[in-house]
């Protein structure tokens, strides 16, 4: 790990303009980034504390119905607060199906958000990796990509953004609210990560000094609670990032799909919303005819980035079974290995 | 800068000034502390060995830096038992042959104070599996694990039954 300053800023303006200096980063729980910097792949100059500043650390219901989550709440806590997942069951079970106990116990919501891809060769720092270093190359190319894109994808990157949390918060609008030198300012979730294209480095559209104070989820997300699922198919049952994952939220009435949210995680560099197949969805009857059709309409423009063929059609049966979980309701309590295949509580498909 | 922090740390508190921003929370408690009851297995938040409990809440200490945790409250393996009487969940583990070598051994039982603490698990063992599932243990005592887990939830449910009674 390389030498840096550390601060511990009192308030959020005198962190952002403490992390505006060039080789600064902002600290939270450092779940990622001390890794990150004990490989050596992230090398700052100055570590920003904000783990602990004032008021961020709150979920607050608004008056318009939707939720704001301060950006230090921490993973964990969210997950379990009672009121939040019955609400907003699909984050909650993507939460738990992340990380382990102890990471999901430190983690916080703004930097979940913001970690980056568990691409082997990223981590390698004697592997080529344009995203880490601009230029090199890509070894992901050609090597073992199992885990890799197949959506969005450029010839200079083919990672993926590895987070649960954001697939069903994409799926749900979620809002990003992010404080600067010149004040506050927010922007969709689905805005904030970047496809590769020619500057794989740049993993977010925040520049420097950009802090991420909370999420917010707008009212109209709560209209789901009652149908939604995060399922999410991994090497191992537990502590693994997916190989592809799906939340999906449903509205029925009468037997009619009247709203549908869809997303994909693992399957690119940003959590990818399905627009396309929510809109095959509206109005469709729920059932596997129109689930099947959804799931050929997200995955239409997939393309294999090396060995990774198989993931096209085993993301389009994780969109079938998410909508077939979904449209089955929100358990009553999540299953004891959340947004798992195998869960006994998913149960086999009838 | 100045580096200072305290710490309590099994109760008793602890002013420490730091000569180098990098030192984990981990690197604290057995460099500079002498605690080395907390392990270093991986020191990249993958093995769980250096489980530790912060205000309550088990966390890997070998990916907390150190400052950041000015003003907690630590638990460390050497802090669970009272004298030598083991913690309920020590005893449980010795009891159902939870450990075999005994280095994953101290985070394993700091996890499962801090399962226990959580109430998410009742006595489901896949619940409880699910909720182990950040230590890791290559002797592969995970049968072991799961039974000493759940016997020593249920002594400490019914320690409290009687304390309330």
């Amino acid at each position: 790990m390389n030498r840096f300053d550390y601060v511990r800023p009192a308030n959020v303006a005198d962190a952002v303009l403490a992390a505006s200096e060039p080789g600064a980063v902002y600290l939270a729980a450092g779940s990622n980034l001390l890794d990150l910097m004990k490989g050596g792949i992230a090398r700052p100059s100055r570590l920003v504390d904000v783990s602990r500043l004032p008021g961020l650390d709150r979920i607050e219901h608004l008056a318009d119905g939707s939720l704001r989550i301060g950006a230090m709440v921490r993973n964990a806590d969210l997950a379990h607060d009672a009121d939040f997942a019955r609400t907003y069951p699909a984050i909650a079970e993507a939460l738990l199906s992340g990380a382990s106990a102890q990471l999901r116990n430190a983690a916080t919501v703004g930097g979940n958000l913001l970690q980056r891809t568990r691409c082997g060769y990223f981590y390698d720092t004697a592997s080529a990796c344009n995203k880490r270093a601009p230029g090199a190359g890509c070894d992901a190319r050609g090597g073992d990509n199992r885990l890799h894109a197949i959506l969005g994808w450029s010839e200079g990157c083919i990672a993926t953004q590895p987070s649960d949390f954001c697939v069903p918060l994409v799926a749900l609008d979620a809002v990003v609210e992010i404080e600067d030198k010149a004040g506050r300012r927010e922007i969709a979730l689905e805005a904030l990560h970047c496809l590769p294209g020619d500057t794989p480095e740049r993993d977010t559209v925040l520049e420097p000094g950009d802090l991420i104070v909370a999420v917010r989820l707008p009212a109209p997300a709560r209209a789901f609670a009652a149908r939604s699922r995060y399922l999410k198919v991994r090497e191992r049952t537990s502590y693994a990032f997916a190989v592809v994952s799906a939340a999906a939220g449903l509205v029925i009435d009468g037997g009619t799909i009247r709203q549908a949210r869809l997303a994909l995680g693992g399957v690119a560099a940003k959590p990818w919303r399905a627009r396309a197949a929510e809109e095959t969805l509206t109005g469709a009857v729920a059932g596997p005819d129109a689930f099947r059709l959804a799931a050929k309409a997200a995955l239409s423009g997939a393309k294999a980035s090396g060995d990774n063929h198989f993931k096209i059609e085993l993301a389009e049966r994780t969109v079938v079974r998410a909508l077939t979980l979904a449209a089955r309701g929100t358990p009553e309590r999540l299953p004891a290995l959340p947004a798992s295949p195998f869960a006994a509580a998913a149960g086999a498909l009838s | 800068m100045n580096l200072s922090l305290r710490l309590t740390v099994n109760g008793a508190q602890r002013d420490v000034v730091l000569d180098d921003p990098r030192v984990t929370l981990l690197d604290l408690l057995r460099e500079r502390l002498q605690l080395t009851g907390t392990k270093k297995g991986c020191d990249r938040g993958q093995c769980g060995a250096c489980t530790v409990l912060v205000d309550g809440k088990r966390i890997n200490s070998c990916l907390a830096l150190a400052m950041s945790y000015d003003g907690a409250d630590i638990l460390t393996i050497e802090g669970v038992a009272q004298g030598e009487r083991l913690h309920p969940v020590q005893a449980a583990f010795i009891a159902h042959d939870g450990l075999q070598c005994g280095f994953c051994t101290p985070g394993q039982i700091m996890s499962a104070i801090g399962l226990i603490a959580e109430g998410q698990a009742g006595d489901d063992p896949e619940r409880i599996r699910e909720g182990m599932s950040g230590n890791l243990c290559r002797c592969g005592a995970y049968a072991g694990i799961t039974e000493a887990v759940l016997d020593a939830q249920k002594i400490l449910a019914d320690t409290k039954t009687e304390r309330a009674a």
